[in-house]
């Protein structure tokens, strides 16, 4: 089957978000032989260093120049892509805030089929894709058979497909724009808040005692507080604990907070969804604490402790307590 | 404004070890304790404060089977106005596609200015509200953690990276998947269940949504689950093992050696 593959390229201030690179990888999976073809939307000077940015690593690169299309707004976007793809052609996405967006509505329009989320990609089979995806929080994983004939469209989740490294030789960039034109949406984007700034800023400290849904109350967190300050360190959190009122928004650590680089991680009571993770960089030594030994944090822990963080955590501080 | 919201029941995965069934047809089910979706209770408590302020009404509908009863009497118990059920062994097996036809039909049987959803269920696969809006070709917006209705239009945040908000002005009717922490949802007691327990929720099958059968389940399905695994585990976390007074005490080792204690 000789489908067309397509990527769609984020990018922000001139440059290509790293899911770029990932695409490519994941598109090798399903066409080995088919190299995928960037799609690039902006406006201006951004848009075009971006689209040299990924001649690079893409053979060819469809760019999309107007005005309107300057912030990536998905309702614009995806009468523009319909449009513009061949039918049984088959789109990659990042599976983020935008191509959550963009994605299941835009496999409806094309009548195609829809894969959220992909973690593996194991090949092709005739007309049907198998793909892996996780439910339940990362708790289980699952095969889907996709039925790719009248086309697809597949998110892909970061840091699951290795980039590909940019090559030296140059791709072709095509300029589509005048596809562009004449795009409205019922959906107008306003503007960006920035989060606020909060009393600690977590992206700084080396020793985060970080706590979850885990810690049951809000009457529970100075449990936290109390072992953080033992330690030495500032107490951070998971999107739970925020959605709760718990704790300040500029505490959460995770895709939709806060970007962290602590040498020590204690994660107490955090189940350890992707979301969270993708907000804990630079290789820091993680220490999970959590009663459900199933828990995908002790996949991605050094060291872990099955025990309920109430009963465990004021334990361990008196401990550290006495070791002064 | 007249809001429909969809909510699902599903086995609470904060409260829950999922277990795969030996031969992976599915995850072990009969101890799960089961609730409304996070996602879908937020949405439910969005519409009710919308509706209290500028009037109208709040429907809860669900697919399911009569298990899901609970769950919309449960919304019903927090303030929404009507339930519908959508019940019919020809919808097991759609996938997030047939979901959205099904729901399609539902809202074309009303008049609504708004439909929320959660912006994810327990499969994480956030796909079901966005496609009801391509069905109808209605507007969309994910990740919605702010709404404010304005003369005609809806001013909406999105929840982007980085704890970000992106503003947008959205014509209705739309649709909106609702991302947790837009509200505190109010809690629920006995009471408040009890005095819904009466109230009469219409079963709609099929044949009343205007549904072909044929078209529905895993014949229509483009997208089919093949199986339930549990991928084979990596290396781990080295488990800490002993009395608690033992776990503690190496735990401090670890820590002093890594730098985590000052």
């Amino acid at each position: 089957m000789a489908a067309q593959v397509f990527a769609f390229i984020l990018h922000k201030d001139g440059k290509a978000d790293d899911s770029a690179l990932e695409l490519v990888a994941a598109a090798k999976k399903i066409f080995p032989d088919t190299p995928p073809i960037a799609i690039v939307t902006g406006a201006g000077a951004a848009l075009d260093a971006v689209c040299q940015e990924m001649a690079a690593a893409y053979p060819q690169v469809w760019k999309f120049a107007n005005e309107v299309l300057a912030y990536p707004n998905a309702e614009i976007i995806r009468p523009l892509l319909l449009k513009v793809l061949p039918r049984g052609g088959v789109l990659l996405l990042p599976q983020n805030t935008f191509g959550m967006d963009l994605g299941p509505g835009l496999s409806v329009k094309m009548d195609a089929a829809y894969v959220p989320d992909a973690v593996a990609i194991e090949g092709l089979d005739g007309a049907t894709l198998k793909v892996v995806r996780q439910e339940f929080n990362g708790q289980v994983s699952t095969h889907l058979a996709c039925d790719i004939s009248k086309g697809a469209v597949i998110s892909v989740r970061a840091g699951c497909f290795p980039a590909v490294e940019a090559r030296s030789a140059g791709g072709l960039v095509v300029d589509k724009s005048a596809d562009a034109g004449g795009l409205s949406a019922r959906r107008r984007f306003v503007e960006v808040l920035q989060a606020e700034v909060g009393d600690v800023d977590i992206t700084k400290e080396d020793v985060l005692v970080s706590v979850g849904r885990g810690i049951g109350d809000k009457e529970n967190v100075p449990i936290a507080d109390e072992l953080a300050k033992a330690m030495g360190a500032v107490v951070s959190c998971s999107r739970p604990v925020v959605d709760a009122k718990w704790l300040e928004k500029s505490r959460q650590v995770g895709t939709s907070g806060k970007t962290v680089k602590p040498k020590v991680y204690l994660a107490l009571g955090i189940s350890g969804s992707f979301q969270h993770m993708g907000g804990l960089k630079g290789n820091p030594f993680i220490v999970a604490v959590n009663k459900n030994p199933k828990a995908p944090i002790f996949q991605v822990a050094n060291v872990g402790v099955v025990a309920d963080v109430l009963e465990f955590v004021p334990e361990l501080t008196e401990k550290i307590k006495e070791a002064k | 404004m007249e809001i429909m919201v969809c909510v699902k029941r599903v086995p609470d995965s904060a409260e829950n070890e999922i277990v795969v069934k030996g031969d992976g047809s599915d995850i072990k089910r009969d101890d799960l304790v089961y609730s409304v979706n996070e996602w879908d209770n937020y949405a439910v408590e969005e519409a009710i404060q919308i509706v209290d302020r500028v009037g109208g009404s709040v429907t809860v509908v669900t697919i399911g089977n009569e298990d899901s009863e609970e769950v919309v009497r449960r919304e019903m118990a927090m303030g929404a106005h009507k339930g519908l059920m959508l019940v019919d062994p020809a919808f097991e097996g759609c996938d997030g596609r047939g979901m959205a036809a099904i729901l399609k039909a539902a809202v074309q049987q009303g008049k609504y200015d708004l439909v929320l959803t959660g912006a994810q269920a327990d499969d994480g696969a956030g796909q079901v509200g966005a496609m009801l809006a391509a069905l109808l070709d209605w507007p969309y917006a994910s990740l919605v953690n702010l709404i404010e209705v304005k003369d005609g239009v809806l001013s909406i945040g999105r929840e982007i990276e980085g704890g970000n908000q992106e503003i947008n002005e959205i014509s209705m009717p739309c649709v909106l998947s609702i991302q947790t922490g837009i509200n505190e949802p109010r809690y629920v007691g006995i009471r408040g269940i009890r005095k819904v327990a009466s109230v009469e929720i219409p079963v709609l099958n099929a044949g009343a949504l205007g549904l072909d059968a044929a078209g529905l389940g895993p014949a229509g399905a483009r997208v089919k689950r093949l199986d339930y695994f549990v991928p084979p585990a990596g290396v781990g976390a080295e488990m800490l093992q002993g009395s608690t007074d033992e776990i503690a005490a190496q735990l401090i080792d670890l820590l002093k050696a890594k730098g985590g204690l000052k």
